[in-house]
């Protein structure tokens, strides 16, 4: 929160205001003093607000055309694409804009891990945002399943069927979502009702999620604690607000490759099947997003165990404030866990790749190795290398460092050299 | 750091090879054939899609559906823009079955251009009786619902041949070097000279794949055209936006002393 109490210059914005202090708060989102080092990996946040906005508003006019029917999604969706005004562009953006969204997360979810941003005080901002990522896994998972192709279809049986492995109450739960006896018409008919709701839960989560950064203020890459405002901060606008629209800008690009030259290859070509109960595909897969859970799912043997294992690997996130015991929050101070943090990334694609390919022969084994390694990275590796890593000195400020002639303060100071000093 | 990183890409490149590998014992390479459709300003051969279209209704019509297709697509920009006229003497020659009329009975008419194509059977069951219980798919987005998409289609129109030693084929069943598993229940559909022409060129086996299979790539993504004319246009108005931006970013920013 900025400092001055904010007073608006004429009569009725008074008036306005001391009612409904909305001009205190669009003051305070432009004053918002942000730290003056922010690199390019920061701008994904407001890119995943554009993202989220970019679904909700698609979705919304896709949802005017759509049937949600086992008898008619499949034709009602070909309906979007052949007959309706640029129909295939909204379909395109929304189906695309879904891989976008992900990409972008992931992003934002490994930023957050290499500059530490999960740590006090932003833990909460950290949790809300497993829950935002939980649900749009759920979001777009429902979302895959309306098309009714045969990816659809079949991915929906595959999940779904995660529950029958609750012990005792796992076959009356599965009967409950599918709205029957096996994935059908009621089952899609909920998933489209659901997958309308979910986006404005996320945006709800999304609220407070900034809502609760705004409290502590943004992390940034030297990951220390500074004063607001000062000579550390920019106001939000226009300084942000230009960086974040240039980055947006640059993503869009990237997204408008995928969507008018290659609509279709982060999607399945079995999804332009039509539904067929009776036949099943030879490889059942998710989309690319989902892989490395998926490859936990079925790297355990035990159809119980590894459902426990997939939500524990995105639940463990959650706990991960708690989990890694170290007080320098930025890597660029932790030449150890930069290290780890790499082998991380390195095994998180590992699974995704494992994911896509048959559960069998090299590829199990490769994604038993990973699981195990992805739960000792936060089970163990982290809080062992709190306590044992010896970091490097911290600056005491952005722009004044005290410790000057330090290498690593001066590593700090520019992205650049981060980048340097991560390879 | 180094050394991690070098055992990253170790990795991941034993897995590339390992897969690669594997795939290749299970499809041989497609054959190689220019698309007029593909790059940044791709468009169709339009006679090759009038083409395509005669290849469609003399050959595989008479198997296969194209069920969200209606012939008014056929006189539509983009497509193979056969003449309204053409169009309409294309759908005239179909029959449906419309009604109820005024006294409650069905009547047989000529198609109209806002029918769809006419099916060749009734329902799936009466088309996989015809077809030794195998159903042939419908070809509206046959394209899209492959893996390899038009390349797939083309070599598989022409991947036919006897069976290698040793692999034993059923009555019904033919030897396709690109289906999956080798194995195909159409017999091969496309022969030199199957068809003549309309307008004069000569139907060989190669010309006939190609231009059904461009005619299908059309039936699956009938606004290509137009989805790569605006793409070009919107990603040249975000480069040249994203530019301003860019210059607009260092003015503001050069106001910031020190940098960091």
């Amino acid at each position: 929160m900025s400092d001055h109490e904010y007073t608006p210059s004429s009569k009725f914005g008074k008036w306005f205001n001391d009612r409904l202090p909305l001009l205190t708060l669009a003051n305070h989102l432009t004053d918002y003093p942000t730290p003056k080092n922010l690199n390019y990996w920061w701008t994904f946040g407001g890119i995943l607000t554009f993202c989220l906005i970019t679904q909700i508003v698609t979705g919304l006019v896709l949802a005017m055309h759509y049937i949600a029917h086992a008898d008619m999604a499949f034709s009602s969706v070909e309906h979007i694409m052949r007959d309706v005004n640029y129909g295939w562009l909204l379909r395109y953006v929304h189906a695309n804009g879904a891989s976008m969204f992900f990409l972008a997360v992931y992003i934002h979810i490994f930023r957050s891990l290499f500059y530490g941003s999960y740590k006090s005080p932003r833990e909460i901002i950290w949790i809300l945002g497993i829950i935002i990522y939980l649900l749009m896994m759920a979001a777009a998972f429902m979302g895959y399943v309306l098309p009714w192709g045969q990816m659809s279809f079949w991915g929906a049986t595959v999940i779904t069927n995660l529950f029958s492995a609750i012990p005792l109450v796992g076959e009356s739960i599965t009967t409950w979502l599918w709205g029957g006896y096996s994935v059908d018409n009621p089952t899609l008919t909920r998933f489209f009702t659901l997958h309308y709701l979910i986006p404005f839960l996320i945006l709800g989560l999304v609220v407070l999620h900034i809502w609760a950064l705004h409290v502590p203020g943004n992390n940034n890459p030297v990951g220390i604690d500074i004063k607001k405002p000062s000579k550390d901060t920019v106001p939000f606008h226009p300084y942000i607000v230009i960086k974040d629209a240039f980055a947006l800008l640059m993503f869009c690009i990237v997204f408008a490759l995928f969507v008018f030259y290659q609509p279709n290859i982060l999607g399945h070509a079995d999804n332009y099947i039509e539904a067929d109960p009776l036949v099943t595909p030879a490889h059942i897969v998710p989309e690319w997003y989902l892989l490395p859970f998926y490859a936990i799912l079925r790297s355990v043997p035990d159809k119980l165990m590894g459902v426990v294992a997939m939500l524990s690997a995105i639940l463990i996130l959650a706990a991960l404030p708690w989990l890694d015991t170290s007080k320098v929050r930025s890597a660029v101070f932790r030449p150890l866990f930069r290290q780890f943090y790499w082998i991380l990334v390195a095994d998180v694609l590992i699974l995704g790749y494992v994911g896509a390919m048959p559960a069998e022969g090299l590829y199990l084994l490769i994604a038993r190795v990973a699981t195990a390694y992805y739960f000792a990275h936060f089970l163990i590796i982290l809080p062992v290398l709190g306590w044992k890593e010896k970091t490097t000195p911290l600056p005491l400020s952005i722009t004044e460092p005290v410790l000057g002639g330090s290498p690593n303060l001066a590593a700090a100071r520019s992205d650049e050299k981060i980048e340097k000093s991560i390879k | 750091m180094r050394k991690l990183k070098n055992i990253f890409f170790v990795l991941i490149f034993s897995v590339i090879v390992i897969n690669s590998s594997n795939s290749a014992e299970k499809s041989p390479p497609f054959l190689e054939t220019k698309w007029t459709f593909k790059g940044l300003f791709g468009k169709f051969d339009r006679s090759s899609l009038q083409r395509g279209y005669q290849v469609y209704t003399e050959v595989c019509a008479s198997c296969h559906s194209m069920k969200y297709l209606t012939y008014r697509n056929l006189a539509e920009k983009g497509g193979p823009e056969f003449s309204e006229a053409e169009a309409k003497a294309i759908a005239a020659s179909f029959e449906v079955t419309d009604g109820p009329d005024s006294t409650g009975e069905m009547f047989v008419r000529p198609a109209k251009l806002s029918d769809k194509f006419v099916m060749p059977y009734a329902n799936e069951q009466e088309a996989k009786a015809a077809n030794g219980g195998a159903y042939p798919p419908d070809m509206s987005v046959l394209v899209k619902a492959r893996k390899g998409g038009a390349d797939y289609i083309y070599s598989l129109l022409l991947g036919y041949s006897e069976p290698p030693e040793g692999v034993e084929l059923d009555d019904g069943v033919y030897y396709n070097k690109y289906m999956y598993g080798n194995k195909i229940k159409m017999p091969a559909p496309l022969s030199d000279d199957l068809i003549e022409y309309t307008d004069g060129t000569k139907a060989t086996a190669e010309q006939m794949s190609k231009d059904v299979t461009n005619f299908l790539m059309w039936s699956a993504e009938p606004h290509l055209e137009q989805r790569h004319k605006t793409g070009f246009r919107v990603i040249a108005y975000l480069i040249i936006l994203t530019v301003l931006v860019y210059f607009t970013m260092k003015k503001i920013w050069s106001r910031v002393e020190p940098k960091v």
